[in-house]
């Protein structure tokens, strides 16, 4: 037992260390983040001077800049739609690789996942909440048990990002390539997790319908708890619903694969 | 070691048949393939490309599950115990990096080591045989994308070997190498084979790894096996005929009358004659004898044929 948390522990570490070799790519990364989140602050101030600081669906102005650095922030952490490596390597085959290991491969992506993480939480989340809390309107959280809420709800919004990535990666055993699907995905996902606008924004209708999906679980929550909006444990327990049933289900994609589908390439 | 009966392996391959219409059709990759390696073997697996070679290696290996047949390795059943099977064996893929690309050489060592769960000591100890025999030392440190192809093959084997398998399995290891990379390889495995007795099964293109390494030959296309044994008996049996090259002291008219054998070529009007011959009608010696009392012989050599040519004859089968 001990052993397997060492390895999957060692892969996690490995998987930070793999992420920390390219300063510049995260640089570019969060620098690009910034100016986003810059433009963002720009038009949310614009729609709440055009509305002489009336608030939308709950939010104040401090509380939607405070949003947009956050989001900004957990962008790269939880990744909604960067380069797939697993559907690269199933494409070209590479695959068989990692399939010739006495891993589950699924424990150990993610593990990968939880360090390329862990390494964006300090280089690319902590610079922009810095940012945002110094030079701008920043609504602090009042009660210290929102900051062990929000990083389990940020590791939770991880775990969700991961899976549903990992099956998109998967359904390439099928279609051959999942461009198509992943950028469709990519498309798809910023807007419906909140990273454009806050979901509060969204008419009542489309929030009732998002909140039977995993995407608020990816980054709106994380941000709501941080906000403060909403009920903190209602949030939680949704996520790790997402979590445990997106998991589930791949694990059973996965292994539906394995079972049928051909390895690409000699 | 490895027991493989009646192994096949089919795909299922979806044709356009028409704008809407598609039809589906069986494409059998391995078509009912048996054989048995012994441990301490070294056998070379070969067969044009799509013969099913790499098919066959994946079943093996409990990457694909056969459509047909059974299959048995380390007493293992692939498929069902492909972790446990993973921690007795070792499979370098000769196109494709089990290491990671980010990652200096020993970091990705030492991961593996935790995959595989193997105590650090044997790790360690593993690790200082392989850096020795394959030159590692230099380039430990270096990230694996920065390694050339023979420095990123030598790392490829030795990941494979650090969890000391009692199998190898190699799939084009020297493709792209350079002869001297090659050669080194060659040397290594051979000697991994004799001292730590470990099993080798390769696929290649390269028929010198198998005439430098193995001594088994087996040879697959269209999903059969066509030939399996020794490369010597193989190269008796496909290709009997060997060349016998005459140097004469003087010129000497064309031999005839000779038992059994044909004239290829006649050089230097007579001086140097070039004779096939079938080694189970007449053996090199007695032609020998008989040449040289019809006129003074100054030199003799017998030409093998060349593998190439071995299995260029077998693929015809």
């Amino acid at each position: 037992m001990c052993a397997v948390i060492g390895c999957y522990l060692r892969i996690t570490l490995a998987g930070f260390h793999r992420y920390s070799t390219y300063r510049q790519a995260v640089l570019a990364g969060t620098a690009t983040n910034i100016v986003f989140g810059l433009i963002k602050v720009g038009i949310l101030s614009g729609v709440f001077l055009a509305r002489d600081g009336a608030s939308i669906g709950g939010y104040d102005l401090t509380t939607t800049i405070t949003y947009v650095w956050l989001g900004q922030g957990l962008l790269g952490v939880v990744d909604l739609w960067s380069e797939d490596d697993l559907a690269e390597r199933i494409r070209t085959g590479d695959i068989v690789v990692d399939l010739s290991r006495p891993w589950n491969l699924q424990t150990a992506l993610l593990c990968t996942d939880l360090g390329r993480a862990g390494y964006s939480a300090i280089a690319r989340f902590v610079p922009q909440l810095l940012l945002g809390a110094v030079f701008f309107p920043f609504r602090w959280p009042d009660d210290p048990m929102v900051a062990p809420a929000f990083v389990l709800s940020t590791a939770l919004a991880v775990l969700v990002s991961f899976n549903l990535r990992f099956l998109l990666g998967l359904t390439t055993f099928w279609l051959l390539d999942s461009r198509g699907v992943r950028s469709l995905y990519s498309i798809a996902a910023p807007t419906l997790a909140g990273l454009e606008i806050p979901l509060s924004f969204f008419p009542g209708w489309a929030q009732h319908a998002l909140s039977f999906t995993p995407f608020p679980s990816m980054l709106q929550f994380p941000i709501n708890v941080f906000v403060q909006d909403g009920p903190v444990l209602a949030m939680l327990a949704q996520q790790l619903l997402w979590a445990l049933l997106l998991a589930a289900t791949a694990r059973l994609v996965l292994a539906r694969a394995m079972h049928k589908v051909v390895v690409q390439g000699g | 070691m490895i027991e493989v009966s009646e192994l096949g392996r089919t795909f299922t391959v979806t044709r356009k048949a028409g704008r809407f219409r598609r039809t589906r059709q069986d494409v059998v990759a391995v078509g009912g393939v048996s054989f048995e390696v012994r441990a301490g073997e070294t056998v070379g697996y070969i067969g044009p490309n799509g013969a099913g070679k790499s098919t066959t290696i994946k079943m093996l290996t409990g990457i694909l599950v056969p459509t047909a047949g059974r299959v048995r390795v380390c007493g293992l059943d692939p498929s069902r115990q492909r972790a446990e099977l993973a921690r007795r064996i070792g499979v370098v893929f000769g196109q494709r990096s089990q290491l990671w690309w980010d990652l200096p050489l020993r970091e990705s060592f030492d991961l593996l080591r935790h995959i595989f769960r193997v105590p650090a000591g044997d790790h360690a100890k593993r690790l200082q045989e392989c850096a020795e025999l394959l030159g590692l030392h230099e380039f430990l440190d270096t990230p694996v994308r920065q390694l050339s192809l023979g420095q990123r093959m030598r790392g490829e084997v030795t990941a494979a070997l650090l969890h000391g398998p009692e199998l190898l399995v190699l799939d084009e290891p020297t493709i792209g190498l350079d002869l001297d990379s090659k050669e080194r390889l060659r040397e290594f495995l051979s000697e991994l084979n004799t001292t730590r007795g470990t099993t080798l099964l390769l696929t290649t293109h390269d028929l010198d790894d198998i005439e430098r390494l193995c001594r088994r030959m087996m040879v697959i296309d269209r999903g059969r096996v066509l030939a399996d044994g020794p490369l010597a008996e193989l190269r008796d049996e496909v290709t009997p005929e060997r060349v016998l090259v005459v140097d004469f002291e003087r010129p000497c008219e064309e031999l005839t009358g000779l038992p059994g054998v044909q004239t290829v070529k006649v050089e230097g009007g007579g001086l140097r004659q070039q004779l096939s011959f079938r080694r189970d009608t007449v053996t090199a010696a007695t032609l020998i004898s008989m040449i040289s009392q019809r006129s003074p012989v100054h030199d003799v050599a017998v030409i093998e044929p060349d593998i190439d040519d071995v299995v260029r004859q077998l693929y015809r089968r």
